[in-house]
């Protein structure tokens, strides 16, 4: 390190109270806006947890259909139509739909139900207990073993409820990639018992999965899709659909927006006003150093990697901490909707790069502006 | 003949404008020699200051020149400047302006730090200026540990760690009882000064006069008298 950045380093870090406000200021402001970016990623996260978990390459549906949890029916023409377009592999039915479960011990409990291709249970879930084949058994279904299981009374192999007045048989129990958003528990059984256990509107197709058989053909099959009246998305797309629905239309991403500014606000104020104090104890001792021959560029330099070294330790416990309360809290509660993502982190060192840059352009201005014959006159 | 080491012609120097216009300096002319412990002397407000901070490149005059060395210091940049106080000039504040989170030898290295010189060195270096000034073994307390006179003796090493031609002390007693300030002067005519250095001293100790070559008397940013060799 260059002698007079460690001169700038020791001034710093030997103000220890300054020094610890300034960390405390920075790892709080990014620990509030992480956490807050972090939280809104992994709702976003578990909105799409049916086309997480389903995995389909392209998802076929209605245009008016936003998430996945608000599927509109399509007729079934749809789903042999697919089948015939040029450039698709295979394309198979889905059916994704809410209802309510009667328990054992009376009391009613909504759920999500998802109807896998009767043929080939594509997307079907990976089990820990029972075999996927006894789906096709009288009245099968398999329950996601989530943070929800709870609520269907941590069923077992051969607990029974009660749907729409059908008999429902717990004949697997399933982990699953990413648990549902609502706080309810998710059933797979097939998409004939599903069409038929649950009451539905005249069409019954929610989407119609399709795997293209190339890259370079999903193009043409979203313009085929097109082209008969519905939406064909990969699988990203409609995870960026269901985001951009949470995000501007539910009033969401305006709330995480304002979190973001007041955390910004939080540690710009914090920050820079004590990175301001600071520099203003230390002022005279600035202004000696330029009377004894220190060039303003260097004194700037000094003043930059003050604010850029508290910045970056503060960035770094700030995502540390964020970090580490989230492992806490899936420890605890393993659907946890919380993700550290690279977005956030991104955003977070965005606004550090900021809050560094006003801090010291506050301070820059201010040494800059004192005359070392300030310091004679004492 | 070699160049005196500071030469300064029809300084004048003011501040404000209109009504408000302050006049700090008026037409000075004066130099000194190597060798010379030249004393300016004079009430509150009669510029002294100023002046010193003029000479030391501090402060632009608005009008006059001033040669440190032959080298006529505001015809240079600002980076130019400060190199040159860098590297010929030595400060002594009146409040000493030691960093109270650095240690002693730290803060006596300062100048050797902003020469770039590398930082071990710099601190090894300090500690034999130290010594010089009295303050041996205390390299590591931080400046609050130590008294008045102390402090002022680190600001006399931190002033001389860089071999400075022209030395500026700037009320170098005000913050001290008048035994310490003496035997501060004292230490400085006896070992500080020589024969390639010039000391100038603002003041307005009479006890310690007997430490100077000349004195120049100011009144009204006017030199009104010189006393030459008083010891």
């Amino acid at each position: 390190m260059k002698g007079f950045l460690r001169l700038a380093y020791k001034l710093l870090v030997n103000d220890k109270a300054k020094f610890t406000a300034l960390l405390v200021g920075q790892t709080f402001a990014v620990f509030l806006m992480m956490f807050v970016t972090s939280m809104f990623i992994g709702v976003l996260n578990h909105a799409s947890s049916t086309v997480i978990n389903i995995g389909a390459s392209m998802w076929v549906m209605d245009p008016a259909v936003q998430t996945i949890t608000n599927s509109i029916g399509m007729p079934d023409y749809v789903l042999d139509a697919v089948r015939s377009m040029q450039g698709v592999k295979y394309a198979v039915p889905l059916y994704s739909g809410g209802a309510l479960v009667k328990l054992p011990d009376g009391t009613y409990q909504s759920v999500t139900v998802v109807g896998l291709d009767d043929t080939t249970l594509f997307g079907r879930p990976q089990l820990t207990e029972g075999k996927i084949e006894d789906i096709y058994a009288e009245n099968g279904f398999i329950v996601v073993n989530d943070s929800e299981f709870s609520k269907l009374e941590s069923p077992h192999l051969g607990s029974e409820f009660e749907l729409n007045d059908h008999r429902g048989v717990v004949v697997g129990i399933a982990a699953v990639t990413t648990s549902g958003l609502y706080g309810i528990p998710t059933l797979y059984t097939t998409y004939e018992r599903a069409v038929q256990y649950i009451p539905n509107p005249r069409y019954t197709l929610s989407n119609v999965l399709v795997e293209p058989k190339t890259p370079q053909d999903i193009a043409r099959i979203k313009g085929q899709v097109a082209a008969l009246g519905y939406l064909a998305l990969t699988k990203q797309e409609f995870i960026e659909r269901t985001a951009d629905f949470y995000v501007f239309q539910t009033g969401g991403g305006t709330n995480i927006l304002i979190m973001t500014v007041i955390s910004f606000i939080v540690g710009l104020s914090i920050t820079g006003q004590t990175f301001y104090t600071f520099i203003l104890e230390n002022l005279e001792r600035f202004g000696a150093l330029k009377a004894i021959g220190t060039r303003n560029r260097d004194l700037v330099r000094m003043i930059l990697f003050q604010a850029g070294f508290t910045s970056f330790i503060g960035y770094g416990l700030g995502v540390g901490l964020c970090t580490l309360l989230i492992c806490l809290a899936k420890l605890r509660l393993a659907s946890y909707a919380a993700m550290v993502s690279y977005a956030s982190l991104l955003l977070a060192f965005g606004m550090v790069l900021i809050i560094t840059a006003v801090s010291s352009y506050v301070g820059v201005r201010r040494v800059l502006r004192i005359e070392p014959f300030e310091i004679f006159r004492g | 003949m070699a160049n005196p080491a500071i030469k300064a012609t029809g300084l004048n120097k003011w501040f404000g404008e209109g009504e408000a216009k302050t006049i700090a300096l008026r037409d000075i002319t004066l130099e000194a020699q190597f060798g010379e412990m030249v004393y300016i002397v004079g009430p509150s407000g009669s510029g002294k200051t100023t002046l010193l901070s003029v000479l030391s490149g501090i402060l632009k005059p608005n009008a006059g020149n001033v040669w440190v060395e032959g080298i006529d210091i505001w015809s240079l940049d600002a980076d130019q400047l400060a190199d040159f106080r860098l590297h010929k000039i030595g400060f002594v504040f009146q409040d000493y302006h030691l960093f109270p989170r650095l240690n002693t030898a730290e803060n006596a290295a300062i100048p050797l730090i902003l020469r770039k010189q590398d930082w071990d060195e710099s601190i090894r270096e300090a500690a034999k200026y130290l010594e010089i000034v009295g303050l041996k073994g205390r390299a590591e307390l931080p400046p609050v540990k130590l008294s008045g006179g102390e402090q002022q003796r680190v600001a006399i090493a931190r002033a001389m760690i860089s071999q400075p031609d022209i030395l500026i002390m700037d009320e170098p007693t005000a913050s001290l009882d008048g035994d310490t300030g003496q035997a501060i002067l004292k230490f400085v005519h006896d070992n500080v000064l020589k024969e390639n250095r010039c000391i100038v001293v603002v003041t307005h100790d009479s006890r310690i006069y007997e430490y100077a070559s000349r004195i120049l008397t100011m009144e009204d940013g006017r030199i009104t008298g010189t006393k030459e060799r008083v010891a």
